[in-house]
């Protein structure tokens, strides 16, 4: 059977399809059969940060509907190749998405892969619900700022009273933390939320800080999951948290700022 | 020269920049085009096995359908795995 890891977060713009685009690269890295599905329906993202979109034929809402067939749908990456896509619809409405179709797709990815990766849209409408119901486990994506981590909380609640673990009482969704665009200097300058408030406010296990890093842009840029650069600090948090993930013990990086010499600071260079 | 670098304050521009307006630009005209007509993909990859599966049995989890939009040029590929004279053989004696 498959894991199911929901990759949410609420509040919006806070690296939900980053995390799923580097996260589910990653787990493939490391031979794990993953597939990262595209719930939100009506916008579709995903493909655009993995590079597959002009490749895209069928998506989800065509499998639902009986158009295709779920491998047409699925879109293989080239890169790695324990790695594929289901990218969301564009121009359907949302009540196409439904309970049943969703569980039916993930029952018969469940067959063939070690984990299933839902990429929530944000908000906590019907495509955000869908996208968590499922879930075994729960990425939850926060950025160290007010509303991103009353959002967060908000989530947790969710996950705790309306996915099928919890109507089913089957056991706790298995929640995990994951910081992202955490910037060392600011919170030292005390701008910046503290890795350890949030900590303490959203009280999960935390699995990985990413640092604000110009690189996550030029990855989208791209069409390359930021985990595929080996120099981007924030590609090697993402490693890091993958390892953590999988069981291994990996120290906290990029917690510091950087303390740049005297060159550095006069002729500019941020971090990669 | 190594030492001339100095006198750059980066490394060349990566000019990833262009590559994600490149990007932009052929799927957003792919997908206007897609907004004023039914995207006609579903229909016509079934009209294929239709046609397909008068003349052979076909499984049609065995039909691929591979898309690559370009900006100039966009090509289909539509593999269609037809059954081996074989399992055609064991087909009509089971359905006998």
């Amino acid at each position: 059977m498959a894991e199911v890891i929901v990759v949410t977060s609420g509040k919006g713009g806070v690296g939900k399809t980053t995390t799923s685009a580097a996260f589910g690269t990653g787990l493939a890295q490391r031979g794990k059969r993953t597939v990262v599905i595209d719930f939100d329906v009506g916008l579709r993202n995903l493909d655009l940060i993995m590079g597959v979109e002009r490749r895209v034929v069928f998506d989800i809402i065509n499998v639902i509907q009986g158009e295709a067939k779920l491998n047409q749908a699925l879109i293989r990456d080239k890169r790695v190749d324990t790695l594929a896509i289901l990218p969301a619809s564009q121009t359907r409405d949302k009540d196409a998405l439904t309970k049943e179709g969703v569980r039916q797709i993930i029952e018969e990815l469940s067959r063939d892969f070690d984990y299933i990766i839902c990429d929530s849209p944000a908000g906590i409408e019907k495509g955000a619900m869908l996208a968590l119901y499922f879930a075994d486990q729960a990425l939850i994506v926060t950025n160290p700022e007010v509303s991103s981590v009353r959002d967060s909380d908000r989530i947790l609640g969710v996950l705790q009273s309306r996915s099928r673990r919890a109507e089913e009482k089957l056991g706790r969704v298995k929640e995990h933390l994951l910081v992202t665009r955490y910037d060392p200097a600011r919170v030292e300058r005390g701008e910046m939320l503290k890795l350890e408030d949030v900590q303490e406010i959203l009280a999960i296990p935390l699995l990985g800080v990413i640092p604000e890093s110009e690189s996550v842009l030029r990855a989208s840029n791209t069409g390359t999951p930021v985990i595929l650069d080996p120099e981007s600090v924030a590609g090697q948090a993402y490693k890091d948290a993958v390892d953590r993930f999988l069981g291994e013990k990996v120290p906290h990086r990029f917690l510091e700022p950087e303390r740049k010499g005297l060159f550095r600071r006069l002729f500019g260079g941020r971090a990669a | 020269m190594r030492w001339l670098d100095l006198f750059r304050a980066r490394k060349p521009a990566q000019a990833s920049a262009a590559s994600a307006k490149e990007r932009l630009q052929i799927v957003l005209a792919h997908e206007r085009i897609g907004r004023t007509r039914e995207d006609f993909l579903p229909k016509l990859q079934q009209e294929l096995v239709a046609v397909v599966a008068r003349y052979v049995a076909i499984d049609p989890n065995k039909v691929a359908v591979n898309l690559e939009r370009g900006g100039d040029m966009s090509t289909l590929e539509i593999e269609i795995e037809l059954p081996g004279p074989q399992a055609q053989r064991l087909e009509a004696a089971a359905s006998r």
